[in-house]
Parts: C-alpha cells; structure tokens; sequence
C-alpha cells in the first residue's frame, strides 16, 4: 500500500519533469523561430515577471503573507545588474550621470559592482537580507495579516522616496539605463544579447519553479500550510513560526531580486518607479488570478494578466485601470482560487467526496479573534 | 520529583481584574486530574498561564520544578506540554495524516524540517494514531471536511503525537454527542495509563466518567479539591453552582 | 525657538490632516478589521465635491464665493459617505472575515475610481444611470417572483452582465455620435485648483513668520470632526451599537444588534470623514486623482502605530509622526546641532520631504519592536481564541 503509494507520486513527479522540460524546450528553441524579435521580447520580460509572481505565491498563496512590498526586492536586483552594466568602462572613468551632478568619486557602495560574480551574489544576497531583516523584526513581534502588508507598503515607499531622491548616489528619478551599456563586450540592447536573456529568464525561471516546488512540498510546505491556518497552534505544536517565514520571505525576495535583474536588463531601463505602490500589487493579482497555492497559477496568471494589460493599453488605455480594477474584484470575489483552483475544482468535482457533514453545509468557520481586531 | 506540576501563589490580571487569584496548585505525575468551575472561574486562563501565552502577574508556575516564567509558548511546547483547545483547532488545509505528521516530527527547527525526511518510526506513529482515533479511513481528507467531532479527536489525535509528559485537554467533549462523548472518554482514560492529563470540563456526567480526583476553581482560586463524590458533597461548592439561596435550600433538603 | 514652534504649529497642521483620514479609517479597522485601500480616493471624492461646490458657487456672486466651504464640507461628507455605504454593501459585506482579500478588492475600487474621475464625462454617467437603471429595475422585478431564491443564483449575473453590456453599448454609441459636450471628460487627468477663500488665505503675524489661516481652519476643523465622532461614538443610540459590534459581534447579534446596518453605517462615516479630509486638502494646494495616494500610506502606518480601536492612540499617532516628518523634513533640527556630529550631517542628509520618511519608517519599526500591536494595545482573555 505504502509503495504504491510511492510508486504513484514517483510516476507523478516523472510526468511533471518531463512536462516542464517540454514546455522549456517550446519556449526556448520553437518561439523564438516563430514570434517576431518585437513579441519576443515582450514574452521575455513576463517570463521575467513570472519568477516574482512565483515567489509571491510563496509567501502568499502557501504562508498566507501578503506582501505589498515585492517591488523593493524587485527593483534592489535590477539595480545590482544595472549598476554592474555602467561600470563597463574604461578604467578610471565613472557613469556619465556622475558628472551631470559634480560628483567625481565612486561612491562607496559602486566599487565592487564592477566584479561580475559580485554582482551575481549581490543581486541574490541584498534582496534576501532586506527581506530576511525586515520580515526578522516584523515576525518576531508576531506582527501579521494586515499589518503586515501596511508595514511592507510602508518600507515600499520608504525605498521609493529613498531611490528617487538621491540623484549623486544613484542618478534619482531618471534611473539607470542599460539599452545603451555593454555587457562581456555585448551591447545590452542587441538582439543576440536580448536572446541571450531571454533563454537566461527560462532556466532561472524553471529554477525558481523547482525551488519554489521543492519548498512547498514534504514537510517544510506543509508547515506553510500550517502557518497560513493557525500560526499560533503551530506554537502550542512546539514549532517557532518566526525562522519559517523570516526564510520563505528571504527566499521570496530573492526570487524577486533575479527577477528584477532579469526584467531589467530586457527593458532596458530601471528607474525607481519600479518601486510604484501600484506595481507591487499589481504582482499580486498576477498570483491571484492565476491561482495562489499553485505554482503553475502564478506562472499562467502572470502571462495572461500581462498580455491582456498590453492588449488593452495599446487599444484603449483608458480602460486598463478599470479593467485592472475589476479584475481584482472579480478575482477576490467569484474566483478566490483562481484559474487553476477553477479548473482543478471542474475535474474533481465529479469525484465526490462524501463526508459528514456534507460539504454543502456550512463548515463551521474557524476564525481567530484577533483577525477581526 | 512526584509533582509534575506546581502553580505558586500564581496571580493573572487583566487591567486590575484578577482571572487567577493566589492560586495554589499541585498536581502529581501519572495523575488524571479534572478541573471544574462556573463561567469566569479562571479555568482557560489556567491553561493560557500554563502554556506561556499569558504571564504570570505575579506568582509562579513550576513544570516538573522549572519555572516557566518568560519562556515561550514554543519551548514549553518542547518541555512536554501539550495543549488541546476548546474549539477544535487543527490545520484546515492539510489532510488528516499531515496534520498528524506535522506535529509528530521530533527535529523541530527550520532545516531540519526542510532536509530531513519523516523517519519510519514516525510513520509508524501517525499510522498507529490515525486507529487510535478512528480516522484511518479519512486520513487522505482536509481536515476542513472533518466534521466537528472528528476534529475533536484529530486533535486529541495530535497532541498525543506531541507525546507530551503532560496534557493539558480543554473541554474536550464540547457539542459532541453522547456516543462520541463515551468514545473521547475512553480515549482520555486510555491515554492516562501513561501520560499526565489534565481536563477542564463542564460536564458532569463525563466528569463522572473519568474523574479520579477533582479541583473546583471559583474566582480564580482552589475552592475544594476531592473525590467526585467529596465534591458533590461540599456545601461550597453547591452554592457557587446553584447560587447562595438555593443551596441553603438544597443542603436544608439534605439533612431533613 | 520661535522657529522650532512655528516647525511644530506646521507638524501637527499636518498631522491634523493625518488625523483627519485616519480616523474613519481607524473606526472601519475597529469595527470590521478592514483595511480600506480605496479610502484616500474617498478623500479624493471629497476633494473634488469641493471643486464642484465651489465652482456652482462662483457662479452665485462673490458673497456666496466666500462661505463656499460651509457649503462643500457636508457636500464632501454626504458624497464621499454615500460612495462608501456603495462600496460596502457592494463588496466588501461579502469578504468579512479575509482582510487580505478586503485589502486586494478596495484596491479595485481605487483604482477604478481613479481613472474614473480622469475619463468621466456625460456618456459615461448616462452609461453608469442605464446601467443601474437596468440592473436594479431588473431585480426589482425579478425579486417579485415566486421562485426567486432558486433563480436568484444565475439571475444576478446575468441581468449584471446584461445591463453592464447595454451600458457599455449606450457609452460606446454616445461616444460614435461625437457630441462635444457628452464626451469630454469632466476633470481630465490634470489637477484642478481650489481657490480658497480670501479670509483663509491670509495669516496670523507672528514675530517675523506668518501662520497660515488655512492650516489653523484644518486644526479647528479636526478637532470639531473628533468631538463629533467622540459625541457620536460615546453617547447616541448608534455609537453605542457600533461599540457593541467592535467589542464582540456575535453577541451583539445575538442580542438583536442588526450587526449589517452597523457596518453599513460605520463605513459610511468613515469615508464621510475621508470626505471632510478630502475637502480640507484643497486647502493646501491643487488636487487630482493621484491626491488620495499621497495621504493613504501614511494614515495606515497611523493605524498600525495607534493600535486597534482607540482613538486616543490614533490622535497621538497622527501627531506624532506628523511632527516628526516636518521637523525632520524641514529641516528644523540642523541649525540646533551644528557642530554636534555626527548628528548635523545626519540629519542634513536625511532633511527632505522624501527622505524624513525613511527615518520615520525606521523610528516605527523600532517602536513596534517594543509595543507590537500599537500604543494602546486591547487586553484581556478574549482578545484571541
């Protein structure tokens, strides 16, 4: 009984592999052949987007965070790349906007972004220990629900008003700009470099799935389940919730970060408007109408949300807010589980469960007090 | 070392209400213990004080001689306390086995809950519970589909899991009925062959059932302590149940 | 010194604003443990019912011109409360108990009332009329029928979808027919300027600075707006209802409290304030649609930081981290620790609008690390299960 058991969840993983190497293969060798340089690039930044939307059902869709606060994480990797991308000069020399502003030293904290592999690392470690520090002194009050997404829209704009404010430091509003910047000798904006990123953003987005996969699975994905129900029983089990989250939310920040470094670079720009309020919670309907809890939901949910945005705003752009708008409404409303959650509930629900008492009765809610406040 | 647990003098108040009042209490290891009172006895912020959630105003609680002043729910939960709520409090979105798994797991802390697999013995474990409790055949179902009784005994379920030295069990047979009643009572008096158990109840026929010895709180501290029968005896307690007129009735009856 | 005053007069004017926004919204939390992320588009509403006031009122002659804002201030509150009586009975009675979810659908509602005030224009509202005209006609006669509650499940979403797609046919063909008046739109994306009245614009003389009689009228204004919320909160019939249904809401229903008219009400006046907020924003400069954004994050760290259900806390909390972002912000403090470094250059560099709030940020997680649910936090047995 056990081993079959096995045997079936072997059979299982199997399937899934083979389905993921399939998808990554159409994405990286047929698409390209098939969609023009133009769409190409447009899918590419998604697929970007698709790696925080990841990360985000991470911490939301699995841990029960709802975190307002990604675009940090986001932009903190982008500017990593960013940054590596104009010390591309000779040596000497500093980024053009430096001189606009009369600043004639490096500051401090550019110097070791002109080493690549320091730039790898940096684009990885400084979002996760952003996150890891302020999820540590947020959880370790047991701060949650809405006070946490309040403190981490907070922090959102706290990094906002920091980025747009230091011209000296990190050019402010403008941003930087990496179409024009070279990377191993490449101009950022070509096309081979585009391709390059490109294929790049599938395997760090198939590697993120597999972290995301293995995270959520065995007995560190159920503990997140667990924690999304009843944190505080989860005490009263003997478990410290805090060191959980504080490293799924490193974790999801991380994620964040290489998506950021991704997303940038296929733009070509980052400015701190990557940091808009309106952009994080943006991610989050991305995960929501895919479907939070599965990971394949905040993948597809990301592309259709994205698709549609460009759709629409390239028709009529008065209407994207709205349609934004309602989308959020529609989704929290009549799709809480998403497009997947829908589908999967299509497919089972021939099977019937029978319990007692009936699913068709109201299940007594099972609601902490300190929920309502 | 026969005390598994010793309440000194414990005090509690919320904002100059006192809920637990210089209580004294002692309680030996191996022993079925049930604590019973009126609403507003103290009984739930008995246990909260126990469990660490909430501290002591002054006064202390001795746990097999430790104080568990200032440490954390978590940690008393390692010591070997286990707690079961009024309300059935289990994981809604895992399955019956999960939840089980969970807290079956004795490495406790971040990576080994993320590297280590479930070990054959904890299989084992949660097997021979899922029986204990009679929920072998829904072990594959959310416990959201639970109804509330299964849910009871999921959770008693878990917290033997726990395998604590000392059980702390809060009205465990709340909205059951009488059948299932019997059934959480045989479990409990199972489960006292070899652990510390405490309950808190309001119902007397299962008090009856599975008392050995019994405390009465009244306004936070121990009104009386006895047998069950010692207990329907006492004069004060009837009066604290029935209300002062009554009971002078009642026990006026009693000796005409 | 007198510089230090005058910085901390201009601190707590606009923590008064603060205070102000945060107080329908601490009473909304309070109650039902929502988070209102539409609320600063409520004061939005406010704002611009004040724009609308003022300019039907220019209209009227001068003498009327002057005591316009007597006039927007209960227009702003009846507008912005009826949008939120709107929005709860439409959304947000059905997510009671998921205040992440309440949090992600009244941001919908933001930002759909954003671009809204930016493109409403005649055909628009003529859409928005058809459309309510069509859908509540349509339950109206649809609920006289017997078998209701058995239709009533696909009933709703079809006649919605129905009258959603005549409304939007009805704006489309508006639009076609080219009628100048019908489609420009109301307000457009730019801002819009309030003119004050002349006996606000002014200013009381103080030594070499001047007070600004607008920032004085907002510090009256909040405080009549707390003593009426106190008022109504502590001694009527429906203050003492909603206390009920804040401390515990299912005794209070129990009890015959209609639990859904107190929310319904509450929610009302609390974007009412917002509304009262909205119009006092005119006061201090232009507003659009982005106005609300500017305020809302703030309001919700004074939430946070006062603590669930208190007013007190709120009013501490909003004054507070109003002065400190000025004083900060302005600048205030350097001139007092020069040659005291590294302090100067600290707050040098931390000395602009955008930056103080980086320190006020950090000064609140600190703070939360010694008091985590607020400046005065609710005690006792029940406060979790």
């Amino acid at each position: 009984m056990m081993n079959q058991r096995k045997g079936l969840g072997k059979k299982k993983l199997l399937i899934e592999g083979v389905a993921i190497v399939a998808i990554a293969l159409i994405l990286a060798f047929v698409i390209p052949a098939v969609l023009p340089a133009f769409r190409l690039k447009l899918l590419g930044r998604f697929l970007g987007l698709a790696i925080v939307s990841l990360g985000i059902d991470l911490i939301w869709g699995y841990t029960g965070l709802l975190s307002l606060g990604h675009g940090i994480f986001f932009a903190l990797g982008g500017y990593g790349l960013a940054m590596h991308l104009k010390l591309q000069l000779p040596s000497g020399e500093l980024p053009e906007f430096f001189t606009l502003y009369g600043v004639d030293k490096l500051p401090w904290f550019w110097q070791p972004f002109s080493s690549f592999p320091f730039t790898i690392m940096a684009i990885i470690l400084i979002p996760s220990l952003v996150a890891a520090l302020l999820g540590y002194l947020v959880f370790r009050n047991r701060i949650k629900g809405v006070y946490f997404s309040i403190l981490t829209q907070a922090a959102l704009l706290v990094f906002f008003n920091f980025f747009n404010g230091q011209q000296k430091l990190i050019n402010g509003t403008n941003g930087l700009k990496t179409s024009t910047e070279h990377i191993f000798g490449v101009m950022a904006g070509s096309d081979s470099a585009q391709w390059a990123f490109y294929e790049i953003t599938i395997v760090c987005l198939i590697l993120a799935y597999i972290l995301c996969r293995w995270l959520t699975s065995g007995r560190f994905g159920r503990l997140l389940v667990a924690i999304r129900d009843d944190e505080m029983r989860l005490r009263f089990s003997g478990y410290n919730p805090t060191g959980y989250k504080v490293l799924v939310f490193a974790v999801s920040g991380a994620i964040a970060g290489v998506a950021g470094a991704l997303y940038t670079v296929q733009t070509g720009i980052i400015t701190p408007k990557f940091m808009e309020v309106a952009f994080s919670i943006e991610m989050v309907i991305w995960v929501a109408v895919g479907g939070r809890g599965t990971l394949v939901g905040a993948i597809v949910g990301t592309l259709l949300v994205r698709y549609a945005r460009t759709i629409l705003s390239e028709e009529f752009p008065e209407v994207w807010l709205f349609f934004q708008g309602g989308l959020f409404l529609l989704v929290v409303t009549v799709l809480p589980d998403g497009i997947v959650g829908w589908i999967r509930d299509k497919r089972w629900g021939k099977k019937r469960v029978i319990t007692y008492p009936g699913l068709e009765e109201m299940v007594e809610p099972q609601m902490n007090a300190d929920e309502y406040g | 070392m026969d005390k598994i647990l010793i309440t000194d003098n414990l005090t509690v108040s919320f904002d100059g209400f006192r809920a637990l009042n210089q209580l004294n209490f002692t309680m030996n290891t191996g022993e079925l213990r049930v604590v019973i009172g009126p609403n507003g006895a103290g009984k739930t912020t008995f246990l909260d004080v126990i469990t660490g959630k909430v501290q002591p105003t002054t006064g202390k609680v001795l746990f097999q001689g430790r104080n568990l002043r200032g440490i954390p729910e978590q940690e008393i939960a390692r010591l070997g306390i286990g707690r079961k709520f009024q309300t059935p409090r289990v994981y809604l979105g895992l399955t019956v086995r999960e939840n089980l798994d969970l807290v079956c797991n004795r490495f406790k802390n971040v990576f080994s809950t993320l590297f280590r697999t479930p070990s054959f013995t904890d299989r084992r474990m949660v097997m021979g519970l899922l029986e204990t409790v009679g929920l072998g055949g829904k072990r594959d179902l959310k416990a959201a589909l639970l109804s509330h009784g299964e849910k009871q005994r999921l959770e008693i379920g878990m917290l033997v899991a726990q395998s604590p030295d000392l059980l702390l069990v809060d009205e465990p047979v709340a909205g059951l009925t009488d059948e299932e009643t019997e059934n959480v009572g045989a479990l409990l008096l199972a489960l006292a062959e070899s652990h510390s158990i405490l309950v808190i109840e309001h119902d007397m026929e299962f008090v009856r059932q599975i008392a050995r010895q019994v405390t009465v709180l009244h306004q936070g501290t121990v009104l009386c302590e006895g047998t069950m029968d010692e207990i329907q005896g006492d004069r004060r307690v009837i009066e604290v149940y029935l209300g002062e007129s009554e009971a002078t009735l009642a026990t006026g009856n009693n000796q005409s | 010194m007198l510089e230090l005053l005058i910085a901390i007069f201009n601190g707590i004017s606009i923590g008064s604003v603060l205070l102000m926004a945060a107080l329908g919204l601490a009473i909304v939390f309070g109650l039902m443990g929502v988070i209102n992320l539409a609320h600063g588009e409520l004061m939005m509403l406010g704002a611009y019912t004040t724009f609308v006031v003022q300019n039907v009122l220019k209209g009227w002659g001068d003498s009327w011109f002057e005591v316009y804002i007597f006039l927007a201030l209960p227009a702003a509150f009846l507008v912005a409360a009826l949008a939120g009586l709107i929005l709860e009975k439409g959304v947000i009675r059905y997510l009671y108990g998921r205040p992440l979810e309440t949090l992600l659908a009244t941001w919908g509602v933001s930002l759909i009332l954003r671009q809204f005030v930016r493109s409403v224009n005649g055909s628009i509202a003529m859409g928005i009329g058809v459309f309510c005209c069509l859908f509540f006609g349509g339950l109206f006669l649809l609920r006289r029928r017997r078998n209701w509650e058995r239709i009533k499940k696909w009933a709703i979403p079809t006649i919605g979808s129905l009258s959603l797609a005549m409304a939007i046919f009805k704006i489309l063909l508006l639009v076609n027919l080219g009628n100048k008046a019908l489609t420009k739109p109301w307000f457009s994306a730019r801002n819009v300027d309030v003119t004050a009245p002349v006996w606000l614009q002014g200013g009381l003389p103080l030594g070499d600075f001047q007070i600004p009689s607008a920032r004085i009228f907002i510090i009256i204004l909040t405080l009549l707006c707390l003593i009426g919320t106190y008022w109504f909160l502590h001694r009527s019939q429906w203050g003492l209802r909603i206390r009920a249904v804040t401390q515990n809401r299912t005794m209070s229903a129990c009890l015959g409290v209609r639990t859904s008219q107190v929310d319904g009400l509450t929610f009302a006046l609390g974007s009412g304030l917002a509304g009262i907020a909205g119009c006092a924003v005119t006061l201090l400069g232009s507003v659009g649609p982005n106005t609300g954004q500017n305020y809302i994050v703030d309001t919700f760290i004074v939430v946070v930081v006062g603590g669930v259900g208190n007013l007190l806390g709120t009013i501490v909390a909003a004054m507070g981290i109003g002065t400190l972002d000025y004083l900060i912000g302005s600048k205030t403090l350097v001139p007092m620790l020069v040659g005291v470094e590294p302090w100067e250059s600290f707050f040098d560099f931390f000395g602009t609008t955008s930056m103080s709030k980086v320190i006020v940020f950090a000064l609140i997680i600190a703070f939360l690390q010694i008091k985590p649910a607020g400046m005065f936090p609710q005690k006792g047995r029940t406060s979790e299960l």
